[in-house]
């Protein structure tokens, strides 16, 4: 099998199980809680008003139509209105996507980079004290709670030492917007990278400021399944007969090592990367929170203490369709990297 | 000068129930093109012997004594910087099992090139590539499946393909480690023969490290018999079939089914290989041999060379003096 | 490590049972001491904003969390274990829904959906505990489904269905046994996750009820303090969470290596 068909099949299997995503977060938001606007009102509130909201937001109609409306409506990027102000959702998540999601790469960069760095360590100094000290790292990393995390760093970091900001995504103003072309206007809403595009450099330094705290939290905290992920496929794949014929041509170390043994301890590691997306995500929400940095966790937090059910519903899909997609393209990746996949 | 010099080597592995000698202060010299047999049980210390001539040895084992000369160069005080520039080189190794000795996230030709660059860093990547074209030829794959992985080859496809990214650059020693044990019998014929053929038309000298003396027996010209770490006996492969001397060779011949006589007992030498952490006192075979004397039970016999160049270790030959 | 593991937790849950006799104290007490003030020999661990003596808080405040942990684990038992069983031996298309369904929730955020199933049920330790018991009880059944999978086709089952044996019988007597423990791996894990999970969810302000103390809280609350440099407020219970979680994932490490040992290089 090819990598094409592989890929088309892939995508088939992924639908129902959107599918079921999405029915699901119908059933917890919508039909769980009873009626939604009821509880959003809380106290007695006009009926006029919930009557308004309720048409409105289209949630008068029977719950089999809504689930239609629903769908059909995501079929055109409409996540429905927000019970606060009844502006669209979709819009008010896409211009927080962004700030999410370079939280999200920076945070797996750190993740990734020292939990396979640690872990490869490890794996060369087997049962040493690096080796122990390395493993008991990952073990406690993983049990703090993010935020208390977080909040220690602001307080040493920011309240202390000064010399970081402890919340925000930049300075008020200094919002990068990327670059225009002739008209054309490119900007990815990472301001990381908008602050390159524009070749303003102190922009790009500032944001990465606030933006390290934030995703050396969230990563510290991830890294230590990468550390045992690594260091158990290294071990493994060390010894494995394939390394040694490799070492019995007389090939490099560094080409045993990364060539051989990695590369082949590393597909665990992407599909890894795929499954702690989510994780990260959650995370994330925690972080944001934390941080008041403005992404979709902390979207989802805001609307949660408004009481702005549909709002939450919008965002949940969102997240479960992020995540599918991610699970994806990385299991695409695999097949690209891992030939026996696809037979 | 002989190509390969092994002199007094002693191999040691550390394990949890103390310290077993694999390899016993053994010697033997190899010329350039010759064919030797290594004959043994498992736990002769075969295996071993062949992995720390390429200094391979797993964590736990370690040489501790001897040398092993290489075109007149010690190998055991090299680093393994200098081992790895010979190894593939000057003397390669063939592995027991090729359903896993190769990576399986490289096409085969990739295998080959990169060997070939490693080595020799000047060659461009189209010489390479068609060194690997021809080495894959030498060994009988077609070379359109040059961009092949490999688990799209059969078991005795991949041992092939094994020798041929062992004979590519052309190595003056060859070591192959029971290359066809993990294959059926008439694949195996068919590399055996292979791997005769190669080191025959390049000239390179083979190590066959075998258990199946009948292996041996068609295509090496001398044979070694390995048994608990000692070197037994070693002879040319024609006398070693016609007279052995030692009874553990004895044995292994006569365990060696007939296909031409009828109504034949399978045959087997009683007992079993000794546990290298509790060896019998004096000679390691006597347990096992119908010709022990009482003076097995007590001394262990030193090698004793023969008139016509075949040497032996067994007091029924000599060695009794001391 | 398990012994390790264990003296964590068994220490902390001792302390939390004792708590009422041993804080000196009333930790919802407001005012018992000068408010924001660090540790001192009259409150070992300061107070908070408040005014609440620390120390008392933090002796008494892993109870929700620990209720939580247990009763979301005991949920997950009691739904997600007889449901595995079930579904895999029967297989089938009852078996497909069941693992689509499952594997659905599975790949969804964890946090994410304790958050929204939380936020839909309203407060309390116990909508705390279903929230978290329904992100793991997918766990629960793949580890049992793939055992029971296994064990299905092995000699001895299917030679017990040979005498006819009755299903059930099967299920509980054969199967059962020996997916116990890798169950009891993914028990551990599930309590310190839950452990964590409580403590978010109170940090967004799902947990249960402010009078209640508990360390979750102090966090939450603690986050006004930090300006003005009051770590006090956040460390100890951040401290008590973090031996928490990492008493339970030690029993997880330790028992998974008795169970699993690992091949001696």
């Amino acid at each position: 099998m090819g990598l094409r068909s592989y890929i088309a099949t892939r995508v088939l299997l992924t639908m129902p199980m959107i599918m079921l995503l999405l029915t699901f977060v119908f059933l917890i938001v919508r039909v769980l809680p009873g009626d939604p606007v009821l509880l959003h009102f809380e106290k007695a509130a006009s009926p006029e008003a919930m009557e308004l909201m309720r048409r409105e937001l289209g949630l008068d109609k029977p719950l089999l139509d809504q689930y239609f409306a629903y769908l059909a409506g995501l079929l055109h990027g409409d996540l429905g209105k927000s019970m606060q102000d009844f502006s669209p959702i979709a819009q008010q998540i896409f211009s927080a996507f962004p700030a999410t999601l370079e939280l999200a790469i920076y945070s797996m960069i750190i993740a990734v980079g020292l939990g396979v760095f640690l872990g490869v360590r490890s794996s060369k100094s087997y049962n040493s004290v690096q080796d122990h000290s390395i493993r008991v790292f990952g073990i406690v990393m993983y049990a703090i709670p993010i935020f208390f995390l977080g909040m220690i760093f602001q307080l040493i970091f920011g309240v202390v030492l000064h010399w970081l900001p402890t919340g925000g995504r930049i300075y008020p103003g200094m919002e990068p917007s990327g670059l225009t072309i002739g008209g054309v206007h490119i900007s990815t809403g990472l301001y990381t990278i908008d602050s390159l595009l524009e070749g303003n450099i102190v922009k790009f330094l500032q944001a990465l400021r606030y933006l390290f705290l934030p995703s050396l939290t969230l990563g510290l905290v991830l890294c230590g399944v990468f550390i045992r992920l690594t260091r158990t496929n290294m071990l493994e794949t060390l010894h494995l007969d394939f390394v040694t014929a490799a070492k019995a041509r007389g090939l490099k170390e560094r080409t045993v090592l990364y060539g051989y043994a990695f590369r082949n301890a590393f597909l665990p590691v992407l599909t890894m990367m795929g499954l702690q997306f989510a994780a990260l995500l959650g995370g994330a929400i925690l972080t944001e929170t934390t941080f008041s940095w403005p992404g979709l966790g902390r979207y989802l937090v805001d609307r949660i203490n408004f009481r702005d059910y549909t709002a939450i519903q919008g965002d949940v899909v969102f997240f479960g369709l992020l995540v599918a997609l991610i699970s994806l393209i990385v299991d695409i990746l695999y097949a690209y990297f891992d030939p026996r996949i696809r037979l | 000068m002989p190509l390969l010099e092994v002199d007094s080597l002693t191999v040691e592995y550390w394990t949890r129930r103390g310290i077993i000698r694999a390899v016993d202060n053994v010697s033997f010299a190899l010329d350039k093109g010759e064919m030797l047999g290594l004959v043994g049980e498992s736990g002769s210390g075969k295996s071993t012997l062949g992995h720390s001539l390429v200094r391979l040895l797993p964590t736990q084992g370690s040489i501790v004594g001897g040398r092993i000369r290489i075109g007149g160069k010690d190998v055991v005080g090299y680093s393994e910087e200098e081992m790895r520039s010979i190894r593939g080189e000057k003397i390669a190794f063939v592995f027991q099992d090729p359903m896993t000795s190769l990576n399986p996230v490289k096409k085969i030709g990739e295998h080959l090139v990169e060997l070939i660059q490693t080595h020799k860093p000047n060659v461009s990547r189209e010489e390479a590539l068609r060194f690997a074209e021809a080495a894959l030829d030498d060994v009988g794959i077609s070379t359109e499946r040059i961009n092949d992985y490999p688990h799209q080859f059969s078991g005795g496809m991949r041992q092939r393909i094994m020798i041929a990214l062992a004979i590519a650059l052309n190595p003056d020693i060859v070591i192959a480690d029971e290359p066809t044990t993990a294959l059926d019998v008439i694949v195996q014929a068919k590399v055996m023969d292979l791997l005769k053929d190669l080191c025959g038309a390049h000239g390179m000298a083979l190590i066959l490290i075998t258990h199946d003396i009948s292996v041996v027996l068609e295509r090496c010209k001398k044979v070694i018999v390995m048994y608990a770490g000692n070197f037994v006996e070693c002879a040319d492969s024609v006398s070693l079939h016609n007279d052995p001397k030692h009874p553990y060779t004895q044995g292994l011949l006569r365990t060696v089914p007939n296909i031409e006589l009828a109504d034949q007992r399978l045959e087997s030498i009683t007992g079993s290989p000794p546990d290298l952490l509790d060896l019998p006192s004096g000679c390691r075979f006597w347990p096992r041999c119908p010709q022990a004397m009482k003076v097995c039970h007590m001394k262990g016999p030193s090698m004793v060379e023969l008139e016509n160049g075949c040497c032996v270790r067994c007091f029924l030959y000599g060695g009794l003096e001391q | 490590m398990v012994i390790l593991g264990s003296g964590i937790v068994l220490s902390i849950v001792v302390m939390t049972l004792i708590a009422p006799w041993i804080s000196p104290y009333n930790p919802s007490a407001l005012n018992v001491g000068p408010i924001r003030s660090p540790p001192s020999p009259q409150f070992p661990l300061g107070t908070n904003h408040l005014g609440q003596d620390m120390l008392s808080r933090v002796l008494c405040g892993g109870s929700i969390m620990l209720q939580v942990s247990v009763l979301s684990v005991l949920l997950c038992l009691a739904i997600g274990v007889p449901i595995g069983l079930i579904s895999s031996y029967v297989g089938g298309a009852v078996d497909k829904i069941f693992s689509l369904i499952t594997d659905s929730i599975y790949a969804f955020p964890g946090l994410v959906l304790a958050i929204t199933i939380a936020a839909m049920l309203g407060r309390g330790a116990v909508n705390m505990a279903i929230s978290i018991a329904v992100v793991y009880i997918p766990s629960y059944f793949r580890i049992v489904r793939s055992h029971v999978l296994t064990i299905k086709e092995l000699q001895y089952t299917v030679a017990a269905r040979a005498i006819g044996a009755k299903w059930y019988t099967i299920l509980f007597r054969y199967i059962l046994p020996n997916v116990v423990p890798s169950i009891l791996s993914v028990v551990t894990v599930n309590f310190a996750d839950a452990t964590l999970t409580a403590a978010g969810l109170t940090f967004v302000g799902l947990g249960v009820t402010k009078d209640i103390p508990d360390w979750g809280w102090d966090l939450t609350d603690g986050r006004v303090l930090l300006p003005s440099g009051a770590w006090w407020v956040i460390t100890f219970p951040g401290i008590m969470i973090i031996l928490l979680a990492l008493g339970f994932t030690l029993m997880g490490e330790g028992l998974s290596e008795l169970l699993n040992p690992r091949l001696e290089q």
